[in-house]
């Protein structure tokens, strides 16, 4: 079953065109990842599945992105769209608040008051992201005390603690060092289970270790799509290969 | 012969490790220049306020008298204790009228117009200019618009509607420089989670942005404490406390101006100068108290 199917989308940054004819199907409850050097348009079709781009002046958009066979560019609220497709960004951006205000943000923007529920919320939020037990005696304490990789673990807690069901993940493990990145990897596959998940990287590796489908992108064009495995042994295209044999990129 | 340029270089080896271990006077003429000029620039500044401080201080301090403080100004006693009350009034006055537009003037600017726009430039243009008039062209036209066209006559509430207008570009280039300073991943990482950008710009840009704003009002009201020519033009400089809202009456700078000015009593003149600075000193030391208090 798919999650988003994307037909035929175009999008221009004013009079630059970063994507060209993108057709993509994204199943659910896996791992898609996109990989592609720098400039190729792999984070601006992240950002247009819950709609960041939308903040982006200038940024126009044509054919159709699909969630659950809904238009997401058609008529729907775009605050209800990003509490569904939660995001963690490239670089770890707890709020200036502490650990439980952090997680709790959330669920009170979506107008939960209970102190009960919250705390239960934010309980939960922080163990399905793997950090309760390093975190539970210092949910008072400023996030920003938090060690990069505890800070970006606390963001996939926060983007968790609103239940979505698509977690985009724009290479999040890109400011992170090689342990906290083993970690932000094993949590990302435990959480597919429950979520899909689309991430961006810049490291190949990373896409063969983790994701079950791969994407190749080159100035804003998609060269590949398919099953991980095989985009990594037998690629179709001469440029997905010069790239992921490191030719070039 | 030997012997002294054997000496000579010792010497010279012995300076070079010397400047080595300074780094800062580095190998290069220029370094040290620059070295020195710093020092200089620091010094003179530092010598400068502490002289004006110093003389304040001096010359003020052993004219302060309990009497000075008496409710009442009467020719045999030259009370400050009215332009003190009437310091305050105006601060406060101005403080309620700018500090709300100011900051929100400058959220619509950064948060919700268009980045850049042609609007955007406008406002921007007016309000630097309007930072750039000279105060006694504000109290001209406070006293004709607010004075007489309005017929607020010579009143806190002219006072404090001019002051206010003086100081809003003011309140408004520093909040704005303060939202500007919140980085954007903050904005993404709320809406990203489906937060609306009211509530973004509530709860989480605005509480970032609080020790700037605060820094900000900080400045402004030393600017409004200071404030002397708009205020003779709309208050007024009458020695007493204003009753009402249109009331006249006159704030501690416009009293030491009309001690000076008359020249009869110096000393008094000196001790309003001295209150006017602990007064600054002791705001000044309130706000940031309030401004570390509230970022904790």
């Amino acid at each position: 079953m798919n999650k988003f199917s994307i037909k035929n989308m175009n999008l221009w940054y004013r009079d630059f065109q970063a994507l060209h004819g993108i057709n993509i199907e994204i199943p659910a409850h896996q791992i898609t990842a996109f990989i592609g050097p720098s400039g190729c348009g792999k984070s601006t079709l992240i950002k247009s599945l819950n709609r960041m781009n939308d903040l982006v002046e200038g940024c126009r958009i044509e054919g159709e992105i699909l969630l659950d066979g809904q238009d997401i560019y058609g008529g729907i609220d775009v605050n209800a769209l990003r509490k569904r497709v939660g995001m963690v960004f490239q670089k770890p951006n707890p709020f200036p608040m502490s650990v439980y205000d952090n997680i709790a943000y959330g669920p009170r923007t979506h107008g939960i008051k209970s102190k009960f529920k919250l705390n239960e919320i934010v309980e939960k939020s922080l163990y399905d992201a793997a950090i309760w037990d390093e975190l539970k005696d210092r949910l008072k304490k400023s996030a920003l005390s938090l060690s990069g990789g505890q800070q970006q673990r606390l963001c996939i807690a926060r983007a968790l603690s609103v239940q979505p069901d698509v977690l985009l993940m724009d290479e999040p493990t890109s400011a992170l060092d090689p342990i906290s990145t083993a970690k932000i990897e094993e949590l990302t596959i435990k959480l597919k289970k429950d979520y899909t998940i689309v991430i961006v990287t810049h490291n190949m590796q990373q896409a063969v270790r983790i994701s079950d489908n791969t994407g190749f992108f080159l100035l804003g064009e998609m060269i590949e799509y398919s099953d991980t495995e095989k985009l990594f042994s037998i690629p179709k295209d001469k440029r997905t290969e010069d790239y992921i044999t490191g030719r070039f990129g | 012969m030997e012997n002294l340029s054997l000496g000579l270089e010792a010497v010279e080896e012995i300076a070079s490790l010397k400047i080595s271990n300074r780094k800062i006077m580095g190998r290069k003429p220029m370094d040290f220049f620059l070295f020195a000029f710093t020092w200089l620039g620091i010094g003179i500044t530092a010598a400068v306020l502490l002289f004006v401080v110093g003389y304040v201080l001096i010359n003020g301090l052993p004219h302060i008298r309990p009497s000075l403080f008496a409710v009442q100004f009467t020719t045999e006693n030259q009370s400050l204790f009215p332009a003190l009350m009437g310091t305050l009034m105006i601060l406060g006055l101005a403080l309620v009228l700018a500090v709300p537009l100011g900051i929100f003037s400058a959220i619509f600017l950064v948060e919700y117009a268009t980045r850049g726009s042609r609007f955007v430039k406008i406002v921007r243009l007016t309000t630097e200019t309007l930072a750039g008039i000279p105060s006694i062209v504000y109290g001209l036209f406070g006293f004709i618009f607010f004075g007489v066209f309005l017929g607020w006559g010579l009143s806190l509430m002219s006072g404090a509607f001019t002051v206010s207008i003086m100081i809003l570009p003011l309140i408004m280039r520093t909040t704005e420089e303060s939202l500007k300073s919140v980085p954007d991943t903050y904005r993404e990482g709320s809406f990203g989670l489906g937060a609306g950008r009211l509530r973004t710009v509530m709860r989480i840009v605005l509480p970032a942005a609080t020790p700037g704003i605060l820094a900000g009002i900080i400045l402004t009201i030393g600017r409004i404490i200071g404030e002397t020519a708009a205020i003779i033009f709309t208050l007024g400089n009458v020695a007493r406390m204003p009753n009402h809202l249109f009331d006249t009456g006159r704030t501690l700078s416009a009293h030491m101006y009309a001690l000076a000015n008359e020249g009869t009593h110096p000393g008094e003149a000196h001790a309003t100068a001295a209150v006017l600075l602990l007064v600054v000193i002791l705001i000044n030391a309130l706000s940031s108290w309030i401004a570390k208090f509230v970022k904790s």
